[in-house]
């Protein structure tokens, strides 16, 4: 592999940020064609990475690695899996989907574009990145152009945007705070047992499963907490739905898309790899708090009237579904988080980048002085109920199978507590159901009768995402036969350290 | 062994530097005074590059009275660098307050002091170095002298100042008269084979007390936001900067090779202190709403995090103190000239006044926010790379000072984006947009590229401090 793709798929958007540097600030359409670029670049090279991966070999492939921080043992280290790459794609899609959901923003749009592509470059380098320390300088390369966006170009309804923006911060900060100091403890306690530093992933992994059972536990914990916040792991979800309802569109996709499952990336790929015993120790309050949260944030979205808050509370209801999957901490469970996360961002990004077009056209999000729209709006109806049928997990859209291994590898291990997440299901079809009637259909209303359908550029994101819903859907393999060449070594490795032996 | 005077050659090239500008300042007439501000410029460069020299020689003069190894010489680079950086981007300031020739030939012999700090082996010379340094600051602290503010905040600094060095000083002398040396290296030695007497646990009380007004380490940081307030900018930046690196290398120098024999008994107290510094200077620099008083607040709480690094008394803790200092010149350096050049514009220091200059100059608001930022320990900037370099040797026996360092650097962010949001929210009362000079255009361009590139590739720079670090144990 001489071309080193990772790299490009990396700086695309950063290039593309700076010749945004250097546009004149009044040429709008040029700026956002910069930006299109730079994202579609990404974009094009992550779905080549993703169909040139060689599936039989598995393990990691298109790896660049240098030396990077001697003493710390930090490598600059680049490669995907089949864990990381569908969380790439999905990056992508949702990157390049989110510069045509901004097309119609005409204050200050430069800024605005310059900040998406550090987001979203961010958000990319903690997928491919195979070395904690790399990891984590990309993990908080996010917080902050996301404050910046949602103070200049949020909208302030139940809650300001000054607020939205500052929770969102300083929750994400103060996980990634107790997240840090699991991470440090862990490097430290490291280098005594491999006898020389070592951040790579690989490398944390064979020292941190020779840590003591103690150890173990209360690093595990750690990391739970920084990256149970990201992912909006209940009781530490409440950021959610402010964040979202505050967020100018771009972010509330790319922050429900993808970022949040890094946090959920990170369980997978750093914490349960690493520290086997403590996840294996804190595995039942995982499922329990998972449980919860679908529980708890699906009731929660049955009582908004704002269409954020409804998709806000609905992802955290979601990502209990992630968060029970991991806890299962067995192939069928591991293939189903990493399934839902991708299935979940596709979803979450199309239902936010239809709920922005709304906004923007009808200057509401309030669900009771809507309806009718599908007569005024027909494509954005479309839109707006496959992300809805997505989200209650319909079959022949990406979610349904996702959903079905979770509540498989849920039920085998969790029995009867499953079944209370099992039932989240049926409160889901409910709220997102009554959502989409109320907004949707019913009798038209004259006052939006002059309501422009979305068209031309605006139909980029309808298209892309939902192409990847009935595709994911239609052939669930594309997805599976990936993500489960990266989850059984991951698997059979944890199995060793744990001597529980056997799949499901 | 015979005197080597080579080997003092930055100290007497510092010297004669700040000779020269005092000299060339009295011969030229007023108009042309403007130009000594490139005089000392490119001298301080000049000696930068025969410092960076001089690195891997270790000796020391006299015997051990002066020692020159990569610790010395890592910090005095630090100071140089320091010194360039606020010389470059502090010219129009200096030039409208007046008094060039003072002013640059005493900030030249400031930084004198410093390495003069940095190199000494005996408490006599360490003594010298300091009060060099501190009595160039109480001049260049009340440099505007028709402000009031800025006169009290000279007489705050002398009285406290002097105060505290006549603290430190009895303290050394308490340990001279136990140990019957001042060599520091010597009274490392007698202190290890010696039983710990109450004498010498007063005398290392009272040098914790006299350094940490030096560093501003709370409870004795009171000084420090007066004084940064009242302060020509230019100057704060220097004092927040170089004297607390100063204060630190000798900090170490005493505590570390003076005082390891009785490290059980100081380890904690830096501890404690550390954390009181940090949570405390992170609290109360959320009310400010002077963009000098905050940035005082958030220097009190940077000392402590520094501070982190010595509570082991290892290499890699040194290491750490020295790695923090040197990234935290650059953030420091650059949030300063932006409110240097900002009050030059506006005449203001308030943070209300700052509404909308994204749109006014959107580099000063990058590079204040990257500076901010790199404070508050955010990847990828240099600052998360130092913290992670200090957190990383205290984990193991005092994670809970772990816990309470990097959650208060969360917390940090908090009045840190309180200023971003002025900055890129708001729109501008006056929207005109601010013109760079491009010697300020340089300096602030060059912090924020250092910031960003140590934070992403801190390799080699990392590299260059172990060597220091190591050195340092060498004596």
């Amino acid at each position: 592999m001489s071309f080193p793709v990772l790299p490009v798929i990396l700086l695309a958007p950063v290039a593309a940020a700076l010749v945004l540097v250097f546009v004149p600030k009044d040429e709008h359409k040029l700026i956002k064609c910069v930006a299109a670029i730079g994202t579609f670049v990404s974009l094009i090279l992550s779905l080549y990475v993703y169909f040139g991966y060689d599936q039989n070999l598995g393990g990691l492939q298109y790896v660049i690695r240098h030396d990077w921080i001697q003493d710390l043992g930090v490598t600059f280290f680049l490669a995907v899996d089949g864990i990381s790459l569908p969380m790439l794609l999905l990056t992508n899609l949702i990157g390049f989907s989110a510069v045509f959901a901004s097309w119609n923003i005409n204050n200050r749009p430069r800024e605005f574009f310059i900040l998406l592509m550090l987001l979203i470059t961010g958000v990319m380098g903690t997928f491919v990145a195979h070395d904690l320390f790399i990891f984590l300088l990309f993990y908080e390369v996010v917080v902050i152009p996301i404050y910046i966006m949602v103070v200049i170009w949020g909208s302030s309804k139940r809650v300001t945007k000054e607020y939205a923006a500052m929770k969102l911060t300083i929750y994400l900060l103060i996980g990634s705070a107790f997240l840090l100091v699991g991470v440090i403890a862990l490097f430290s306690k490291s280098i005594a047992v491999l006898g020389g530093p070592d951040m790579s992933f690989a490398g944390l992994a064979a020292a941190g499963s020779q840590l003591s059972d103690f150890d173990q536990k209360w690093l595990f914990a750690l990391l739970l907490f920084g990256f149970g916040s990201l992912i909006s792991m209940w009781p530490f979800h409440s950021w959610s739905p402010d964040g979202y309802a505050g967020a100018p569109t771009a972010v509330s996709m790319i922050h429900a898309g993808v970022l949040k499952k890094i946090g959920g990336y990170g369980l997978v790929k750093i914490a349960v790899l690493t520290l086997p015993v403590g996840a294996h120790f804190w595995a039942p309050w995982m499922a329990v708090l998972g449980i919860a949260g679908v529980a708890y944030a699906a009731f929660g979205a049955l009582a908004q009237k704002d269409l954020k808050y409804v998709v806000g509370y609905s992802s955290v209801s979601h990502m209990g579904y992630v968060m029970i999957a991991v806890a299962c901490l067995d192939v069928i469970g591991l293939n189903g988080a990493v399934a839902n996360m991708f299935a979940h961002g596709v979803m979450a990004a199309l239902f936010f980048s239809m709920i922005g077009f709304i906004y923007e056209k009808t200057h509401t999000r309030w669900i009771p002085d809507m309806g009718g729209l599908a007569r005024q709006t027909p494509r954005l109806a479309v839109g707006f109920m496959m992300a809805a049928m997505a989200s209650l997990g319909l079959p022949g859209l990406v979610s349904f199978v996702p959903e079905f291994t979770i509540f498989v590898s849920a039920f085998h291990n969790y029995g009867g507590l499953a079944v209370i997440g099992i039932a989240g299901i049926i409160i889901t079809a409910l709220y997102v159901l009554r959502a989409g009637a109320n907004t949707l259909f019913g009798p038209p209303r004259p006052e939006y009768d002059h309501l422009e359908d979305i068209k031309g550029v605006e139909l980029v994101p309808l298209v892309v995402l939902g192409t990847v819903l009935v595709v994911g859907g239609l052939l669930p393999s594309l997805l599976f036969d990936m993500i489960n060449s990266g989850v059984v070594p991951l698997h059979a490795e944890i199995s060793n350290v744990l001597q529980l032996g056997g799949n499901l | 062994m015979p005197f080597d005077i080579s080997l003092l050659s930055i100290e007497m090239l510092t010297a004669a530097l700040g000779l020269a500008v005092l000299i060339m300042g009295i011969i030229s007439p007023q108009s042309a005074r403007k130009g000594l501000s490139w005089v000392a410029l490119i001298g301080l460069v000049g000696i930068t590059g025969v410092a960076i020299a001089s690195w891997d020689t270790h000796s020391s003069v006299y015997s051990g009275m002066y020692l020159v190894d990569n610790y010395a010489t890592f910090w005095k680079i630090t100071f140089l660098v320091a010194a360039t950086l606020v010389v470059l981007g502090s010219m129009r300031y200096v030039d409208n307050m007046g008094g060039q020739t003072e002013y640059y030939s005493i900030l030249v012999f400031a930084t004198l002091g410093m390495m003069v700090m940095a190199s000494a082996g005996d408490f006599i010379t360490l003594y010298m170095g300091l009060e060099l340094m501190t009595i160039a600051f109480f001049i260049l602290v009340c440099f505007r002298k028709n402000d009031g503010k800025s006169v009290e905040a000279g007489i705050k600094y002398i009285l406290l100042a002097g105060m505290s060095s006549a603290v430190m000083l009895y303290g050394l002398s308490l340990i001279y008269g136990l140990t019957g040396s001042i060599t520091i290296n010597e009274v490392g030695r007698i202190i290890a084979m010696n039983p710990v007497s109450p004498a010498l646990v007063l005398g290392m009380v009272m040098l914790v007390a006299g350094l940490g007004f030096k560093i501003s380490a709370v409870p004795f940081h009171m000084w420090s936001p007066d004084v940064y307030e009242g302060a020509p900018t230019p100057v704060t930046a220097f004092l927040a900067v170089g004297s607390k690196a100063a204060s630190f290398a000798i900090l170490i120098r005493i505590f570390v090779a003076a005082l390891p024999g009785v490290w059980e008994h100081w380890a904690m107290v830096m501890a404690i202190l550390a954390a009181v510094t940090i949570i405390v200077g992170n609290l109360v620099a959320i009310p400010q709403n002077n963009i000098k008083r905050l940035l005082a607040y958030s220097s009190i709480a940077q000392a402590g995090y520094i501070l982190v690094g010595l509570v082991t008394a290892t290499e890699a803790g040194i290491k750490g103190v020295m790695f923090y200092a040197f990234l935290y010149v650059f953030a420091t350096v650059g949030a300063f000239t932006v409110a240097t050049y900002f009050y030059n514009i506006t005449g203001s220091d308030k943070i209300k006044d700052y509404a909308g200059l994204s749109q006014r100059s959107p580099l000063m608001a990058a590079v204040m926010l990257v500076a901010m930022l790199s404070m508050a320990g955010i990847p990828p900037l240099a600052g998360f790379v130092g913290k992670f370099y200090l957190f990383k040797t205290i984990v193991d026996n005092y994670l809970w000072l772990a816990f309470i360092g990097l959650i208060m650097s969360m917390v940090s962010v908090y009045y840190y984006l309180r200023v971003a949001l002025v900055m890129y929210r708001d729109d501008p009362a006056d929207p005109t947009p601010i013109k760079i000079s491009s010697p300020v255009a340089i300096t602030l361009v060059l912090t924020m590229v250092v910031t960003l590139v140590i934070g992403v590739y801190p390799g080699p720079l990392s590299e260059v401090v172990n060597a220091a670090a190591h050195s340092f144990f060498l004596q």
